[in-house]
């Protein structure tokens, strides 16, 4: 049996080193002398550790295959009602923590190349460190408490990092979006959580006796907080209503996209409604209802990706796109296929981002797509990786994405649930289409512009190269029975998967169509932009599409408008007219009355002496009466 | 004999006198006669009480309110000189420094 403890450590330490990294550079401000090394050192040695612990963990549960708790201390003590800080690994905690704790080291490898210039260095490492921490937090909670703080640490961090470069107005207004929305799904997601305390609170909260417990809560009321758990889940990780802040977060530096807002945070609502999995396999409405969210999600981000022009938009889209099809799987029941695809999504999506930013890089911080081109000769090593990553997410075997989204969509058939399935089969096709749109007009259509390529980066290369492995076998690792497999990763997670009987001719049929919709979505992306990267008009959905359907500016007048025109109403009319003219008229009162009684204050010792004088006969008077 | 009751009346009549004394005039150094008139009011009934009493407390606590207002006396003088020498006068009405200024706001 392994020490618990090594449990604390994988929090502890990216936690610690975040915290260490900040001191050194406020004490750096007032010392010239502090090599800016120990930044890396420490913001490089924190994750390196982190990684370690949970290599030796994750081992060890897989040679015993018994789960790990670690209390590091009793966090209250209230009368019985206790909340441990403690922490626990399971098969579903240790899948999340393998690719977090390994795609995380390997994007910190990445910014250390990336952001190796920037003079706030070592703010970004403490920043960065301390969402690992609060990732793992996340992750490894025991109870939803614990959860919760791992999930507001992460909407924290998000903030930080996306308002990164606060020196431009949009940055700082791009974080405050992000942090804005989500604390709607906050609240919801709080809500939902006091829902289960005031029913479960006496019981114990801590998810093995919320499972054992949950049948106590009326199902009208669990309804309510499956919902309400949702509603946090949408807001962390980029569903429909919530979603508009994602697009927005690519403002932060490129590593901070592609750990926080492609692999590892937006994924955290996915991996906390396969952790209530408990509640909401109770709950099928409410699971088809996130089904539908994230069917919906999945398809307007994929048409709404199909127009951009910014290199980072189109993956912050697409990323909402994947999303979606991890709502799909999980409220569907496809618990261990949503953790599947969350899995090899973070390799894929993780190398598209950093491909993207290796390119950005190159091109002097160049964003536009329109402006690349032709860039297949003199970046090839980045093209093949790009290829490598397009090719995942677009679904063709034998890469990741294929077989995660390959099972998602087969469950999504054979669950019946036509509508879901032909939507996300739709966004499959659209998915390669606007994946290759991205790939052929940076890399391939013809372009007259001469770009000053930067030298490339050895240290990005090799971290592209061992997360492109990530992408292309990880697939591997659940290969279904179909093709001679058995599943592994999903009878590891032991999740209660709603399991659903397909014929194998239809699933022949189904692989058959998978794979043709994802070619068609290359070969329409081949057409169009081979020669020139002009896009095509998508007729009467153009402009729609171009202006993202007019999601920004219909919340900017629902909500935005009428939230600012209350706050000047307030500020006008209420604060103004009638509390301060209230005040103001209170108070001029009182100047009015010391104007006519400061007659008796005149100065003049002699009026005092017969002000005493009366006083004293009045109380003589006073108290000769009673 | 005269009964105590008299000193009583003796002393507020020159109490009062004090009092009106000190408010109605303006001249400085009339005010100060007439506090040092109420002081010797007070006297006066404190040394009738002494001996009606017979406890000679009173008396000794006259003797002290003498021996003070006699310091004070000097005082008050030095400080009429050199109010007299900064004002040029020794009229009441005319030092009226604590007074506030009338302002509108």
């Amino acid at each position: 049996m392994i020490e618990s403890s090594l449990l604390g450590w994988v929090v502890g330490s990216v936690f610690f080193s975040s915290v260490f990294i900040m001191m050194i550079s406020l004490f750096a401000k007032y010392n010239d002398d502090i090599p800016p090394s120990i930044y890396t050192v420490l913001g490089l040695g924190g994750p390196a550790v982190s990684l370690l612990c949970s290599i030796m963990i994750i081992y060890d549960f897989l040679q015993t295959g018994t789960g790990v708790h670690y209390k590091a201390f009793s966090w209250l003590n209230i009368e019985g009602f206790v909340i441990d800080a403690s922490l626990m690994l399971d098969a579903l905690s240790a899948a999340m923590l393998s690719f977090v704790s390994f795609v995380g080291f390997i994007i910190h490898l990445y910014a250390h190349a990336y952001m190796k210039e920037d003079p706030s260095y070592a703010r970004f490492f403490s920043w960065f460190n301390l969402f690992m921490a609060s990732m793992f937090l996340l992750i490894l909670a025991d109870n939803p408490i614990m959860m919760f703080i791992g999930w507001e640490g992460v909407g924290l961090c998000s903030y930080l990092l996306i308002s990164f470069y606060f020196e431009s107005e949009e940055n700082v207004e791009a974080g405050n979006k992000a942090f804005i929305l989500n604390r709607i799904g906050d609240f919801g997601f709080l809500s939902g959580l006091s829902l289960l305390f005031i029913h479960l609170g006496s019981i114990g909260l801590d998810f093995n006796s919320l499972e054992a417990n949950i049948h106590l809560i009326p199902s009208s009321t669990l309804n309510l907080i499956a919902i309400l758990l949702f509603i946090g889940a949408m807001g962390k990780s980029a569903q429909i209503p919530l979603y508009i802040w994602l697009p927005d977060a690519m403002a932060g530096p490129t590593p901070v996209s592609a750990l926080i807002h492609a692999a590892t945070m937006v994924t955290a609502g996915v991996y906390m409604v396969a952790r209530f999995n408990f509640l909401y396999a109770i709950t099928e409405e409410v699971g088809l209802f996130i089904a539908y969210v994230g069917a919906f999600s999945a398809l307007l981000a994929a048409l709404i990706a199909m127009r951009q022009d910014d290199i980072k938009k189109i993956l912050a889209y697409s990323t909402m796109s994947q999303l979606g099809y991890m709502f799909m799987a999980v409220g569907l029941g496809a618990y261990s296929y949503g953790i599947f695809h969350v899995f090899t999504h973070a390799f894929f999506k993780a190398l598209l981002f950093m491909g993207a930013g290796a390119i950005i890089l190159l091109l002097h911080h160049e964003q536009d797509i329109k402006k690349m081109g032709a860039l297949k000769n003199k970046m090839p090593f980045i093209y093949a990786m790009m290829l490598i990553a397009t090719l995942s997410i677009s679904g063709l075997p034998p890469f990741s994405g294929f077989f995660s989204k390959d099972a998602i969509l087969n469950h999504l058939f054979a669950s019946q649930n036509y509508l879901i399935f032909s939507m996300a089969l739709l966004t499959a096709g659209l998915t390669s289409y606007y994946m290759f749109r991205l790939l052929i007009i940076v890399f391939i259509s013809p372009s007259n512009k001469e770009h000053h390529l930067l030298s490339e980066s050895k240290l990005i290369n090799v971290t592209l190269f061992i997360l492109s492995i990530g992408a292309l076998f990880t697939g591997f690792i659940n290969l279904p029975a179909f093709f001679g497999g058995n599943e592994n990763y999903s009878l590891w997670l032991n999740l209660p998967d709603t399991h659903f009987h397909l014929s194998h001719t239809s699933e022949l049929i189904l692989l058959f169509i998978n794979i043709s919709v994802a070619l068609t979505g290359i070969i329409f992306a081949l057409s169009h932009y081979r020669q020139s990267s002009y896009d095509p008009s998508l007729g009467f959905l153009d402009k729609p599409i171009k202006n993202k359907f007019y999601i920004d500016e219909i919340y900017e007048y629902i909500f935005v408008k009428p939230l600012a025109w209350l706050s000047v109403f307030i500020v006008k009319v209420i604060d103004e007219k009638i509390i301060d003219s209230f005040i103001h008229t209170l108070s001029s009162g009182y100047q009015r009355l010391s104007y006519y009684t400061d007659v008796v204050q005149n100065g003049n010792v002699r009026y005092y002496a017969l002000y005493m004088s009366v006083g004293i006969v009045c109380i003589f008077v006073y108290l000769g009466v009673s | 004999m005269i009964d105590v009751g008299s000193f009583f009346i003796l002393g507020i009549l020159l109490f009062s006198i004090g009092i009106v004394g000190m408010i109605s005039r303006r001249n400085i150094f009339v005010m100060y006669m007439s506090v040092e008139l109420m002081l010797n009011a007070v006297n006066i009934i404190l040394v009738a009480l002494s001996h009606h009493y017979e406890d000679l407390n009173g008396q000794v606590m006259a003797i002290m309110i003498i021996a003070i207002a006699a310091a004070e006396a000097s005082i008050f003088l030095a400080l009429f000189v050199m109010l007299f020498k900064n004002a040029r006068s020794l009229d009441a009405n005319f030092f009226e420094l604590l007074k506030q200024e009338k302002h509108n706001d």
